[in-house]
């Protein structure tokens, strides 16, 4: 059986606020999306509300994972059951060093029942795994005694983030523009990079604003977000037609949402 | 390296402690406990003088106002000495093997242990010894190094600071000393176990002299036999450090959550000597600590690392002082401290300066991290400056958990509580960074984790 994430018709608010407007979407395992759409869409309030964040109030629809309600799934729980999210911003946890971080993770990941206490992955064994895993992705091992996300620069925490990828190993991952804020080589690196961890070895949801990450990682589909719904899906070529031409065409075609939309960066700008 | 033992020992001899506590043979803080103490000790003359002083002081002694800004924080109402008596002998010798935290797997180079104000321990290395380190009771050092004790001895402690001081300077029982002769390096780090059984008191008071050129690392805890135990302790410590000594003190306070502590801390820190202050609050009921770093030779260095971990209904008031007395002087004073159930922890910092201690560089943080709703933190950080080129930098911070980590965390498959302390221990671990001694890294961190309550 393949594993399905599947997303119908949700609608998500923050506060009393609409940001998602019934989404659909249904990702089969070893797929790749695309999603895109303008500055404030509401690309990473999807993602969020996939993974649980307690701030996003899901007011109307469902996701399920393999047939089961993931709404009704504790955030850890939706982890350990193979969904991922590379943040757009990850935060940072000082004191605590990227290693213990992902040695525990990765125990709890792996180990969907571990209770709270018991015993993690052998130190050794991990390390040796941390370490190949770092330096395939052409990162320092000194990388792992740092804290997490802790006074990295941008790009960084990018990579921490596909490292992270790399040990959780998730049947689905939304990569929140985890091409932001990299230099050319940086983006080369870290596509080709997720190609080789993630593409047709996972589903796939890459919001992306640029066209490396899609060059090394081609979406079957892609999806354009605009307001708050996905207005257009289309395959790779939608994808290269934004990043050619923007989203004028996509606006005019669908003047309620471009409303909306407009209406949500009002709001923005006011708070 | 092993896990510190837990402190969960529980001694047959001394778990009726009510009795104990109200049997009207114990001698109390009164003339009849005054005279039962000093009548049996043989020191000198001037020592005499010195308790007989202070005793009449602390009789005309009313207690700490609580308007005054010292107390105004901390309520001891609850607190009364008549509950309590003065140091007596054991009776019986409690089981202490698995109480002391801070000595797993460190190679000491001597020890002096005190269970209620009675020495029951004390060693020393014969190597050390040879060299003319001296490590030993207070009493003992009082006869046998008049002088030298006679000199230093409340030379930074103040008698007369408040009730409190003047009862420890009167009662004073079970004290330790240490001395480490010019250019003498003590490699081996020195420990210093201060016990409580349930109900007891401790008066004792640590004298620690470290001549020019000479380096040492003490390590001194202080443990109840049990961690719900009551008992008082009225303490003081006194640093001395001539020029260009170096001195690494750990302090780790697990006193029963039943004790009060009311204690002294002082430091007098020499020309181009440095000073590593370690100094943990974790037990106690009630604790006020006044700890303070003179520096008063030129480049003279402190840093101190303060950790405060409280819980259930606890109440710990620290007020620390770095006070620059010389020119080019450093003083980096880092307090952290979190806060669950109902406690409340109190720190007030001061970084005084005199007029002509110019160049000086003074930092001084105290971060709070706040982990329930009725807990609280006070942080009054404070500057007096007199001298006009120098570098003085302070803040502080209180703050609760952050979901956003605490999110994070749980999309890496943490659960809440697995999160929650991990956050809280990382909170604590930039302190660690700057502990140099692996042991004493290891005891926090235990030490920590095992006071981390497990949030929903
Ligand atoms: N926690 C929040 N509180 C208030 N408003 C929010 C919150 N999260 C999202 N929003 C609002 O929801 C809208 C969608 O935001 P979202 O971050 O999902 O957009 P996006 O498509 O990811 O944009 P970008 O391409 O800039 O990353 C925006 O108007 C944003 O301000
Ligand atoms: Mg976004």
């Amino acid at each position: 059986m393949t594993h399905v994430l599947k997303i119908e018709n949700l609608h998500v608010s923050v506060g009393d606020k609409p940001i998602l407007r019934g989404v659909n979407l249904t990702i089969n395992h070893g797929e790749t999306h695309a999603l895109m759409g303008p500055n404030g869409s509401g690309k990473s309030t999807l993602g969020l509300a996939i993974m649980g964040h307690p701030g996003y109030e899901i007011t109307e629809g469902s996701i399920s994972l393999d047939g089961e309600d993931v709404l009704e799934m504790e955030v850890n729980e939706r982890a350990r059951a193979g969904i991922f999210m590379a943040f757009q911003r990850p935060m940072a946890i000082p004191g605590v060093k990227m290693a213990d971080f992902l040695r525990h993770a990765s125990t709890n990941v792996r180990r969907p029942d571990r209770k709270e206490g018991e015993d993690l992955i052998p130190m050794r064994e991990f390390r040796k795994e941390l370490k190949d895993k770092m330096s395939h992705l052409q990162m320092d091992v000194e990388f792992a005694r740092r804290y997490v996300n802790d006074g990295f620069s941008g790009g960084e925490m990018k990579r921490a983030e596909i490292l992270q990828l790399a040990m959780l190993q998730p049947k689905f991952a939304i990569l929140d523009e985890t091409d932001s804020g990299l230099d050319a080589d940086a983006v080369r690196l870290a596509s080709e990079s997720i190609a080789d961890i993630g593409h047709q070895k996972m589903g796939l949801l890459i919001i992306t604003h640029h066209d490396k990450l899609l060059e090394h990682n081609p979406p079957e589909f892609t999806h354009v977000m605009l307001g708050g719904r996905l207005v257009e899906t289309g395959g790779k070529e939608l994808a290269e037609e934004l990043h050619q031409h923007g989203y004028e065409r996509i606006r005019n075609a669908y003047p309620d949402a471009e409303a909306a939309n407009q209406e949500m960066l009002a709001e923005e700008a006011l708070a | 390296m092993p896990a510190a033992a837990p402190l969960h020992i529980k001694s047959n001899h001394f778990t009726d402690h009510s009795i104990k506590m109200t049997s009207t043979t114990l001698p109390a803080f009164d003339a009849t406990g005054f005279d039962a103490l000093t009548a049996g000790v043989s020191e000198p003359d001037w020592l005499k003088q010195l308790r007989r002083e202070a005793f009449e002081h602390a009789n005309a002694m009313q207690w700490p106002e609580r308007r005054s800004e010292e107390w105004i924080r901390t309520d001891i109402r609850t607190f009364q000495l008549s509950k309590f008596h003065a140091p007596v002998a054991l009776e019986t010798k409690p089981e202490t093997d698995t109480i002391h935290q801070l000595v797993d797997g460190v190679d000491l180079g001597g020890r002096i242990e005190t269970i209620d104000s009675q020495i029951t321990q004390c060693e020393l290395s014969d190597e050390l010894a040879a060299k003319g380190v001296v490590f030993c009771s207070l009493s003992d050092a009082a006869k046998s190094h008049s002088e030298l004790v006679r000199e230093h001895l409340f030379s930074t402690f103040d008698p007369d600071h408040d009730r409190f001081a003047a009862l420890h300077t009167a009662f004073e029982k079970g004290g330790q000393f240490l001395y480490v002769p010019k250019n003498v390096v003590v490699e081996q780090p020195l420990h210093i176990g201060s016990i409580l059984t349930d109900g007891g008191s401790d008066t004792t008071h640590t004298l620690i002299v470290i001549e020019e050129g000479a380096q040492a690392t003490v390590l001194h805890e202080y443990n109840s036999v049990d961690s719900k135990a009551a008992g008082l302790h009225l303490g003081g410590v006194e640093l001395i450090q001539k020029a260009n000594s170096h001195l690494r003190y750990v302090s780790l306070q697990e006193w029963g959550h039943k004790t009060y502590h009311f204690a002294q801390q002082k430091a007098l820190v020499g020309r181009d000597a440095t000073l590593q202050w370690t100094i943990a609050a974790m037990g106690s009921q009630l604790s006020k600590v006044n700890q303070s770093v003179d520096l008063i030779g030129k480049r003279a260095e402190c840093q101190v690392n303060g950790v405060m971990f409280t819980e259930a209904r606890q109440h710990l008031a620290y007020h620390t002082q770095q006070y620059h007395r010389a020119p080019d002087c450093r003083s980096d004073f880092l307090y952290k401290s979190a806060q669950q159930d109902q406690s409340r922890s109190v720190w007030r910092g001061m970084i005084k300066v005199d007029p002509g201690a110019q160049k000086t560089d003074g930092y001084q943080r105290n971060d709070n991290l706040v982990l329930s709703e009725a807990a609280r933190a006070d942080s009054i950080p404070g500057l007096e400056i007199e001298a006009d080129d120098v570098r003085c930098t302070h803040g502080s911070t209180t703050a609760k958990v952050d979901e956003e980590q605490i999110f994070y965390a749980r999309c890496r498959g943490f659960t809440r509580k697995e999160a929650t302390r991990m956050i809280v221990i990382g909170f604590f671990q930039q302190i660690f960074d700057r502990i140099s001694i692996e042991s004493v890294r290891d005891a926090l961190g235990d030490a920590i984790a095992r006071q981390v309550r497990e949030y929903d």
